[in-house]
C-alpha cells in the first residue's frame, strides 16, 4: 500500500479540502484523519454506516487517597508538571487531573502507598467498514497524547485494510508530536500552501520536518492567483530546494458553497475541483 | 487584563485577530504561542531583538555506575528509557522530564543534562512589545516553551496581553488559556469551522472563562459558525467581512489596523468591547 500524507504547517490553507478531492478521485479505499485534536474529514466524507467505536486510553492520571495521606508534601514536591496542590479545605492534596501527566513519580515517593495510577480515556477511535476503510479519531477535551492516538489511527487503518493499493491521510496542522507521529511510514507528504507571509514560513518548517523522516515530498499551491508575488516566492523556494509543484489551484468562492453543502470540490463542476483533477493525476504519477 | 485569542481550526484567523487588537491598544504585549508555527513576529517585523534559549531536562546515564538493574526502565511510562546491550538507552524525544527515573535509580547513576528544544524572542514593535516562542524542528512539544513564555515577567506599565494561541484543543492550547481573563474564539464560516468552534467553546466552559465570537471571512448565504452562535446564545462581538483587500495585507504580513483607518476603526471597536465585557466580568464574580 502506497501512503499519502496531506499536510500544510500552518492550519486553514486547505488540506481537508484537497484531501477529501483526492480520495474521491481515487476511489480511495481507505483513508485517515489523522488531524486527532480538530477532525473535519468526516463532516465530507460521510458514512453510511455506524462507526466500530473504542475508547483510547492515554496516560494513566494519579488519584490521591486522603485517608492514607499524611500531609507529607513529597509527592507535590516531586510533580515536575505542577499538577498536585494543596485543597482549597487545607485537608490534604487534590491532583490537577489536566496537568497530570502519569508519569507516576508521586505514586513512586509517597511513604503511605496513597496515591494510585488510574487509567483514563483520552479519546475515541472510530473505524468505518464500508466500501472503504475511514478510521479517524477524537481527542478528549484537554488531553495531552494526540500523538499516540495519531500513532493508533494509522495502525487501525492498515490492520483493516491491507490489501489497498493507496491510502489518503489528512494530517494536521504544525510540525509537533502529532504531525510527527503521521510522518513515519508514509511513501509520500503532499504540502498544500498559501501564497501568504504566514504560509510561505510555515511551509518552510514543516518541509523541514519531513525531511527529518526522508519522505518524498512535493507542493501545491493553494489560491495561489490571491497573491501572485508570494506565488512566485513559493516557486522560487521549492526549484531551490528541488521540491516538485504538483499544481496550482485558484480561489474559488464555490470551494466554501460545496463545503458547507458537504459536498468535495471535485462533486460540483468548479474551476478549483478542475485544477485539483491536475494535481491529483501528477501526484498520483509520481507516487505509483 | 490577558486575553487569549483561539479556534480549534486552522487559518481562520487568530494570528489577525490578536495582532490587530494589540496593535490599536496604546500599550500591549503580544505573546505568540503558536510555537510550532509563529506567525505575529511576520507582521510586527520587531526591533531591538533579545533572545533566550529555552531547554529541558532529560536523563544522563554514567554507564560506570549502572548495574543494569532496570528500575528506571521499567518505571518510565514514557519508554524513553531501554536496556539494550548492556547499556540504559535514552530517548530523548519522548521523555516527559518528569525526573523519575534520576529518583529512583538505586546505584545514583542518572542525573539530568539540558536539552535545547527552541528559543524566546522579544522585541518591539511601536507600542506593542512582542514576545514570540519558537519551537526546533523535529521536537515533539512545544508545552514547555508555552509555560515559559507566560511565566515571564512583563514590562512595567503593561497591563493589556494579547495570547495568539495555537490551533486545536489539546494541551498546548490549555497552557495557553489557563491564566486568561477573557477568551476570543475566532470562528469561518464553513462547517469545518463551526464544528471546531463548538470544540474551543466546550473548552472554555470546561475552564470558565468568559469569551466571545469574532466571525472571520463572513460572506453572503449561509453562516454555521453564526447559525452555532444564535442557537447556544454565544455573544458574537464583531463580524469581519470577506474582504480581497484584507486578504491581500494579510497575506503580505501587513497590519491591517496600521495600514488602513476602517480597520483600525474596527479593532478599536473590538478592544473597547473586550475591555468593557472583562470589567463586567470582575465586577459581577469576583
Amino acid at each position: 500500500m502506497k501512503q499519502l500524507l496531506v499536510l500544510s504547517g500552518k492550519g486553514g490553507t486547505g488540506k481537508t479540502t484537497i484531501a477529501t478531492a483526492f480520495i474521491k478521485l481515487a476511489q480511495a479505499k481507505a483513508y485517515a484523519d489523522c488531524d486527532v485534536d480538530a477532525p473535519n474529514l468526516h463532516l465530507i466524507m460521510q458514512q453510511s454506516t455506524d462507526a466500530i467505536q473504542s475508547d483510547y486510553y492515554g496516560l494513566p492520571k494519579a488519584e490521591i487517597n486522603l485517608i492514607r495521606c499524611i500531609q507529607c508534601n513529597l509527592c507535590r514536591q516531586a510533580c515536575r508538571f505542577d499538577a498536585i496542590s494543596i485543597r482549597d479545605d487545607d485537608f490534604g492534596y487534590v491532583v490537577n487531573y489536566y496537568a497530570c501527566e502519569g508519569c507516576g513519580v508521586c505514586e513512586a515517593i509517597c511513604p503511605m502507598k496513597a496515591v494510585s495510577l488510574n487509567p483514563a480515556i483520552a479519546g475515541e477511535l472510530l473505524l468505518y467498514k464500508d466500501e472503504a476503510v475511514f478510521s479517524t479519531a477524537k481527542l478528549s477535551m484537554g488531553s495531552g497524547t494526540n500523538g499516540l492516538l495519531v500513532t493508533e489511527v494509522k495502525k487501525q487503518l492498515l490492520s483493516a485494510a491491507k490489501a489497498t493499493e493507496l491510502a489518503v491521510i489528512d494530517g494536521s496542522p504544525g510540525i509537533g508530536c502529532p504531525v510527527i507521529a503521521s510522518l513515519s511510514g508514509v511513501d509520500m507528504v503532499l504540502i498544500v500552501v498559501e501564497p501568504s507571509i504566514s504560509g510561505i514560513s510555515d511551509m518552510e518548517r514543516i518541509v523541514k520536518t519531513a525531511g527529518k523522516f526522508n519522505v518524498d515530498t512535493v507542493v501545491c499551491i493553494n489560491k495561489y492567483d490571491t497573491n501572485f508575488e508570494n506565488t512566485e516566492k513559493i516557486e522560487q523556494y521549492c526549484k531551490k530546494h528541488k521540491l516538485h509543484i504538483v499544481g496550482k489551484v485558484p480561489y474559488d468562492a464555490n470551494a466554501v458553497k460545496a463545503i458547507n453543502n458537504g459536498q468535495s470540490i471535485v462533486d460540483i463542476d468548479c474551476v478549483s475541483g478542475n485544477a485539483v483533477k491536475e494535481c491529483f493525476n501528477e501526484t498520483i504519477k509520481i507516487l505509483i | 487584563m490577558r486575553i487569549a485569542v483561539l479556534s480549534g481550526k486552522g487559518g481562520t484567523g487568530k494570528t489577525l485577530v490578536s495582532v490587530n487588537l494589540a496593535t490599536v491598544a496604546e500599550k500591549a504585549t503580544y505573546i505568540d504561542c503558536d510555537v510550532e508555527e509563529p506567525n505575529g513576529h511576520l507582521f510586527f517585523k520587531p526591533n531591538n531583538i533579545e533572545s533566550q534559549d529555552i531547554s529541558v531536562k532529560v536523563p544522563y546515564v554514567k554507564q560506570e555506575d549502572c548495574n543494569g538493574c532496570r528500575t528506571c526502565v521499567s518505571f518510565c511510562k514514557y519508554n524513553a528509557l531501554a536496556y539494550i546491550g548492556e547499556k540504559v538507552i535514552v530517548f530523548d524525544d519522548v521523555c516527559h522530564s518528569c525526573g523519575g527515573c534520576v529518583l529512583l535509580c538505586p546505584q545514583h547513576a542518572m542525573s539530568e543534562k539540558a536539552k535545547y528544544v527552541g528559543n524566546i524572542k522579544k522585541g518591539t514593535s511601536e507600542n506593542v512589545t512582542v514576545i514570540t516562542g519558537i519551537l526546533n524542528i523535529g521536537v515533539a512539544s512545544g508545552v514547555p516553551i508555552i509555560s515559559e513564555l507566560l511565566k515571564r515577567p512583563l514590562d512595567k506599565g503593561t497591563d493589556f496581553i494579547v495570547i495568539d494561541c495555537p490551533p486545536g484543543s489539546s494541551c498546548a492550547v490549555m497552557e495557553s488559556i489557563k491564566d486568561a481573563d477573557y477568551c476570543i474564539l475566532v470562528a469561518e464560516p464553513t462547517i469545518f469551522g463551526a464544528h471546531n468552534l463548538k470544540m474551543v467553546h466546550d473548552l472554555v466552559r470546561l475552564f470558565g472563562k468568559p469569551y466571545g465570537v469574532v466571525l472571520n471571512k463572513c460572506q453572503d448565504g449561509d453562516n454555521p459558525s453564526e447559525r452555532f452562535c444564535i442557537e447556544n446564545n454565544i455573544n458574537i462581538l464583531m463580524k469581519i467581512a470577506f474582504d480581497s483587500e484584507l486578504g491581500k495585507f494579510n497575506s503580505n504580513a501587513e497590519i491591517a489596523a496600521r495600514v488602513d483607518s476602517k480597520y483600525r476603526d474596527m479593532f478599536t471597536g473590538l478592544l473597547q468591547l473586550v475591555a468593557k465585557e472583562v470589567s463586567h466580568e470582575t465586577a459581577t464574580s469576583p
